[in-house]
């Protein structure tokens, strides 16, 4: 951050040194290794009953990588955060509603006959 | 409250936000930040919205091919380890989209350069990886009309696809203009924008690899999913046959 007016900033700005070249590879070797454990446990018929909230799980962490280190909203304005968390959370009120329109779609949209 | 309060201290400061990195001839904003990145951070969180309906509408639809019985059936179809390789090429374009805008900032052009021509080559492979699985779907009968799966599929990462083919092209011609000169270190927010687009595409596909391909299908991928090293033994196969459709 160029603005050094507060002490948001000043961290930032400090957090910002950090952002080098040998983190971004770092960063992209850790998204590399989920990414394979991903695939890996996908294979694995044991652990079936706990994929879903893995795969969740695996894939949440590499969206808040990318988007907190890749973005840099890590080390930028709150501004810019507040802007795509709310994208976000539109987001997942849409979800929310496709899906509550599904459960009962019987009672708003009548099925056509199979 | 507190963008009012980031608003406020930003105005104090008299400062612009210049993306924590290199310097933007941008004049100063009412927000003291860069009002481009400003409206590309707007368009990532409506593409959000974008992203998210479609999303939603195949996750909702996702199970109705076998529910109808309409085959083909997406745990027929899917190629996790041919996807997987195209999701890691996509994951490193975005290390080289950063390296690229880091390189920038340093004024380093010829950097600039290799790394934009590194990331719109990755992407040109992801697109061209899209394509080519595409056409097999088609082959063994998947189509837009084919199912309300195939229809639902289709759409979500073919518009994931078009996204990718407007990144490669803005990259392109971002190393077009730093061919002719006109990149200089100034103008680093430049780069950073078409970064922030293109680590975009990248976490929907983080988000698509997960939830379209590897999350399990309503009757279980029992059965279904074949054995691990013969999965990844394919791969040689599918790359021989992806070599054999290059025109080239």
């Amino acid at each position: 951050m160029a603005d050094h007016g507060t002490h948001e900033h000043h961290e930032s700005a400090h957090e910002g040194a950090h952002a080098t070249n040998q983190m971004y590879v770092r960063i992209a070797i850790i998204l590399a290794i989920i990414t394979l454990v991903e695939v890996v446990i996908y294979y694995i018929p044991t652990i079936r009953s706990v994929l879903v909230p893995a795969l969740i799980v695996l894939s949440l962490a590499k969206f808040l990588m990318v988007v907190g280190y890749f973005m840099h909203l890590k080390f930028d304005s709150r501004l810019y955060r507040f802007m795509f968390a709310s994208g976000l959370v539109i987001t997942l009120g849409v979800y929310l509603a496709l899906l509550a329109m599904q459960w009962t779609r019987g009672y708003w949209f009548p099925l056509p006959a199979a | 409250m507190a963008i009012a309060i980031e608003v406020e201290t930003a105005r104090g400061a008299g400062h612009i936000d210049h993306g924590g990195h290199g310097h933007s001839e941008h004049p100063p904003t009412s927000t003291g930040l860069d009002s481009r990145k400003m409206l590309m951070w707007l368009f990532l969180a409506s593409d959000c919205m974008f992203f998210g309906t479609l999303i939603s509408t195949y996750m909702i639809y996702r199970n109705r091919a076998i529910e109808l019985g309409t085959p083909p059936y997406p745990n027929e179809i899917f190629d996790i380890p041919y996807t997987s390789v195209s999701a890691f090429v996509l994951l490193m374009s975005s290390l080289t989209m950063v390296l690229a805008l880091s390189a920038i900032q340093r004024g380093d052009h010829r950097g600039l350069r290799i790394w934009i021509a590194a990331t719109a080559l990755l992407g040109a492979i992801f697109v061209g990886g899209q394509f080519f699985e595409f056409t097999e779907f088609t082959h063994e009968g998947l189509g837009l009309s084919t199912s309300v799966f195939g229809a639902s599929f289709f759409v979500l990462t073919g518009f994931h696809g078009a996204h990718v083919t407007i990144g490669v092209v803005w990259l392109l011609s971002i190393l077009f203009i730093s061919l002719r000169g006109g990149m200089p270190a100034e103008k680093a927010v430049d780069v950073e924008i078409a970064g922030l687009y293109w680590h975009f595409v990248d976490i929907v596909w983080i988000v698509i690899f997960t939830l379209v391909y590897l999350i399990p299908y309503a009757d279980g991928p029992e059965g279904v999913v074949e054995e691990a090293p013969h999965a990844f033994l394919r791969l040689v196969t599918v790359g021989e046959r992806f070599l054999a459709a290059l025109p080239f």
